[in-house]
């Protein structure tokens, strides 16, 4: 052994013995090729009861119920919008969230939310954690519901391996049957629920039924079926093993005081049957609390061995929690032998010293400042957004005119904005030169002679506008200008500020 | 190390995080062996089959002379064919429109101006452009299309007919009118062109050259140039005659170009677009060039 690999060694916080579980390898085949592809080792996944288990009922029926009937609530917005409380409407641009309303312009919304989900995730992962892996990401939560209806059809873990071992029969096979039609129904279902989000709920599903809806929403629902059949019911832990990135990230961001799923070596070793326990107790020598029974193994549904310290494979699911501590109380020890804690608390215990928790530290409290801050500027930003507003578009040529009687003109596109779900009328005037005059282009006067640009309820209207200087001679080559976009009715103003150029 | 020897000692199991390693070694490291799964793999050899779909379905193979079609036989220049053509069908009912309504009709309707300036854009940019520049800027001998000034004309029927006519294009319905050349034809002397000129630009408060002899100058105007451009000089749109008093000038307002003018004659050609553009176009183009700003009402 070098130098080196002693280090390594000493440094393991692991016991010596080596580590079972995912991480193990698959014995080399006995050709004399080099394995470069392994196959697939299959995890059966034992049913469990306890408190994680419960929690994860919960988190899987609240956020498959949000998702599954989310499209359905309706929310009274008024005459000119869609009644859908959650609505993607591609067609004309638009996402509605309850009570808001956003423009494809404000897509910096949609920044925030991800700069919110990301240090969320970042605050989960300095508290406990995979939390997110464990409990929330859809890939845990469908493959958790797929789990659930395997094990309908196909039995726990022992009858699901007793069986696949033995040749194929007709109960099997219906059993089998079951199992996939039944997934294909879910994942069918889920790929339905997708796409209602993206038009009227109730309308489209009349239409789904009478054949009657476009292209598209078949087109996804088919893709959504197929993906969530495969990640779900054929990916599983490969999914968190080999695709995810988070596995990756979430290692180089954790730190010693982050809470993960442990297990407490300090108490578990030397793993021994109860029996020798006793024995090994009664002559004073030590002996751990880890009977080696692997139902912490048999639960996990990435199939990995927490007694090996964390790894990558592990979703902190807390499963192999409960199950050890339904053991443990079996046995009449105390649970907890596998509990959310860290490696450094085990450390503590083993130096005899008090373990303790530092949920209050730098890093939790710079991600939720960084929450605070952008959480903050977007409910400011978005409970003081103005709804209207004028965008403008300087002529590129001619840059300027010069009228018969020697005035200069501009010209320009303006953009008027109103977000308000009813009609409203606009004028624009212009500020910053002596005397200036704006004409619009092609608007008639309305019937009674005001020239008003009238903008439909949640709508755009481009009109050209001409800005004619009547006053200084000679003329600056440049000046800021600002335009003025009034509501005649509220006299609330939007302002953009360009230029008028003389020769 | 042989290599007999390497694929035995494969089979050694790294001691620090029980993997087996590939018996590589580089000076005391090794190398571990962490396979793929095999379904990747097959992932691989899937992509690969789908990419042969592609030469199934689309042209691929190039040929002698041609290249084999594929099941869909898809061209993206066809393609476009066909979404230009798809454009025509969505585009008719208002392209309809344009044709039966008049230009005074048509800006009177503001939903069908506004797809008239949609349609007078690009083909303002196709065929107008070149002269007149991209805006309607115009350059020297190119009427600016924004301002307020119209040699023949800034109403919407009078613009409709410079487009559909042209000014001294040949068309039997085209403007015409000629300025001579005053100079080059012995009509007026070297002296008198010089007058006039300073006359000219006097009409519109412009400096005149010391010593130029005015009276002269006034007295050649009436002579020889208020027939067409009046005898105040203010221009006529019948005959395409420019108003001498304003502020804007085709050609440009000092001396030189004036005398040039006088010496040789204008006369800037403006092609008849009848017959070469379609209907439609030409109606939606009159819109589009009475929106620039300059159109008279």
């Amino acid at each position: 052994m070098t130098a080196l690999e002693e280090l390594v060694k000493q440094s393991e916080v692991q016991p010596a013995k080596a580590p079972a579980g995912a991480e193990a390898p698959l014995p080399p085949e006995s050709d004399d090729d080099i394995p470069l592809y392994a196959p697939r080792r299959k995890i059966y996944p034992q049913s469990v009861q306890g408190r994680f288990r419960r929690i994860r009922w919960a988190v899987l029926v609240v956020t498959l119920g949000i998702y599954y009937l989310l499209p359905f609530v309706r929310w009274d917005r008024g005459p000119n919008a869609p009644g859908q409380a959650v609505l993607i409407d591609f067609p004309s641009r638009r996402f509605y969230f309850f009570f808001i309303e956003l423009w494809p312009q404000e897509v910096y919304y949609l920044t925030g939310l991800l700069i919110l989900a990301a240090i969320g995730l970042f605050l989960m992962n300095a508290l406990a954690g995979r939390v997110w892996c464990g409990y929330l990401c859809p890939q845990t939560v469908w493959t958790d519901l797929y789990f659930a209806i395997e094990r309908l059809f196909e039995g726990d873990r022992r009858e699901h391996m007793r069986r696949d071992t033995q040749p194929m029969t007709a109960e099997k096979l219906a059993r089998k049957a079951g199992k996939h039609a039944t997934w294909l129904l879910v994942a069918w279902w889920t790929g339905g629920a997708w796409v209602l989000y993206f038009a009227d709920a109730p309308t489209l599903v009349k239409d789904l039924a009478t054949g009657t809806a476009p292209f598209v929403a078949y087109l996804w629902i088919g893709i959504l079926t197929a993906t969530t059949y495969t990640l779900a019911g054929h990916m599983r832990e490969q999914v968190c093993l080999y695709m995810c990135p988070w596995p990756r990230i979430q290692a180089a961001l954790t730190d010693e005081y982050a809470l993960n799923v442990t297990y407490r070596y300090d108490r578990g070793e030397p793993r021994c049957s109860a029996k020798k326990a006793e024995q090994l107790r009664a002559l004073g020598q030590p002996a751990g609390d880890c009977v080696d029974c692997l139902q912490c193994v048999h639960v996990c549904p990435t199939g990995v061995d927490i007694r090996g310290g964390a790894n990558l494979g592990c979703i902190q699911c807390g499963l192999c929690i409960d199950a050890c501590d339904n053991v443990m109380s079996k046995l009449g020890r105390a649970t907890g032998l596998i509990a959310y804690d860290t490696d450094l608390n085990i450390k503590q215990r083993i130096e005899g010293k008090k373990p303790f928790f530092k949920l209050l530290r730098m890093r939790t409290l710079l991600y939720a400042a960084v929450m605070a801050v952008a959480g903050g500027i977007m409910i400011f930003t978005l409970a003081t957004r103005d709804s209207e507003g004028i965008s403008v578009i300087h002529d590129r040529n001619p840059m300027f005119v010069r009228l018969s009687d020697g005035a200069l003109r501009n010209g320009y596109v303006i953009r008027i904005v109103n977000k308000r779900l009813k009609y409203r009328d606009f004028i624009v005037a212009v500020d910053g030169l002596p005397s200036t005059l704006v004409d619009y282009v092609g608007l008639p006067p309305r019937s009674d002679s005001r020239q008003l640009v009238t903008v439909g309820p949640d709508q755009t209207r481009e009109v050209r506008v001409v800005v004619t200087d009547y006053s200084s001679m000679p003329p600056a080559p440049s000046t800021t200008i600002l335009f003025r976009l009034i509501d005649v009715d509220s006299g609330e103003v939007a302002e953009m500020r360009d230029h008028f150029f003389g020769p | 190390m042989s290599q007999e020897q390497d694929h035995q000692d494969h089979k050694e199991i790294d001691a620090v995080t029980g993997t087996a390693t590939t018996g590589h070694d580089w000076d005391g490291i090794r190398e571990l062996n962490t396979p793929l799964p095999r379904w990747w793999l097959w992932t691989f050899y899937a992509c690969i089959v789908w990419a042969v779909g592609y030469w199934v379905v689309y042209p691929a193979w190039p040929l002698l002379t041609n290249s084999t079609q594929g099941l869909t036989a898809w061209h993206a220049r066809s393609a476009v064919v066909a979404d230009l053509e798809e454009l025509k069908v969505q585009r008719g009912p208002m392209m309809a429109k344009l044709s039966s309504a008049s230009v005074a009709e048509i800006v009177a309707d503001p939903q069908l101006a506004d797809f008239a300036r949609a349609v007078g854009r690009p083909a303002f940019g196709d065929n107008c452009a070149p002269c007149h520049g991209a805006g309607g800027g115009g350059g020297k001998g190119y009427p600016n299309l924004n301002d307020d000034d119209w040699l023949w004309g800034g109403k919407l029927d009078a613009i409709e007919q410079t487009i559909r006519h042209g000014a001294r294009s040949g068309d039997k319905d085209d403007h015409e009118g000629n300025m001579p050349a005053f100079g080059r034809d012995g009509i007026l002397k070297a002296k008198e062109i010089s007058a006039v000129a300073d006359h000219v630009r006097s009409l519109s408060g412009l400096a005149t050259e010391k010593g130029e002899d005015l009276a002269l100058g006034k007295k050649v105007f009436a002579d020889n140039c208020a027939l067409c451009h009046g005898p105040e000089g203010k221009g006529n749109r019948e005959l395409g005659a420019p108003n001498l008093t304003d502020k804007i000038w085709l050609y440009g307002s000092d001396k030189a170009t004036i005398m040039q003018g006088v010496q040789n004659g204008r006369g800037g050609v403006m092609p008849a677009w009848q017959g070469r553009l379609s209907e439609p176009t030409i109606k939606a183009l009159t819109v589009y060039v009475y929106s620039f700003g300059g159109g008279e009402k």
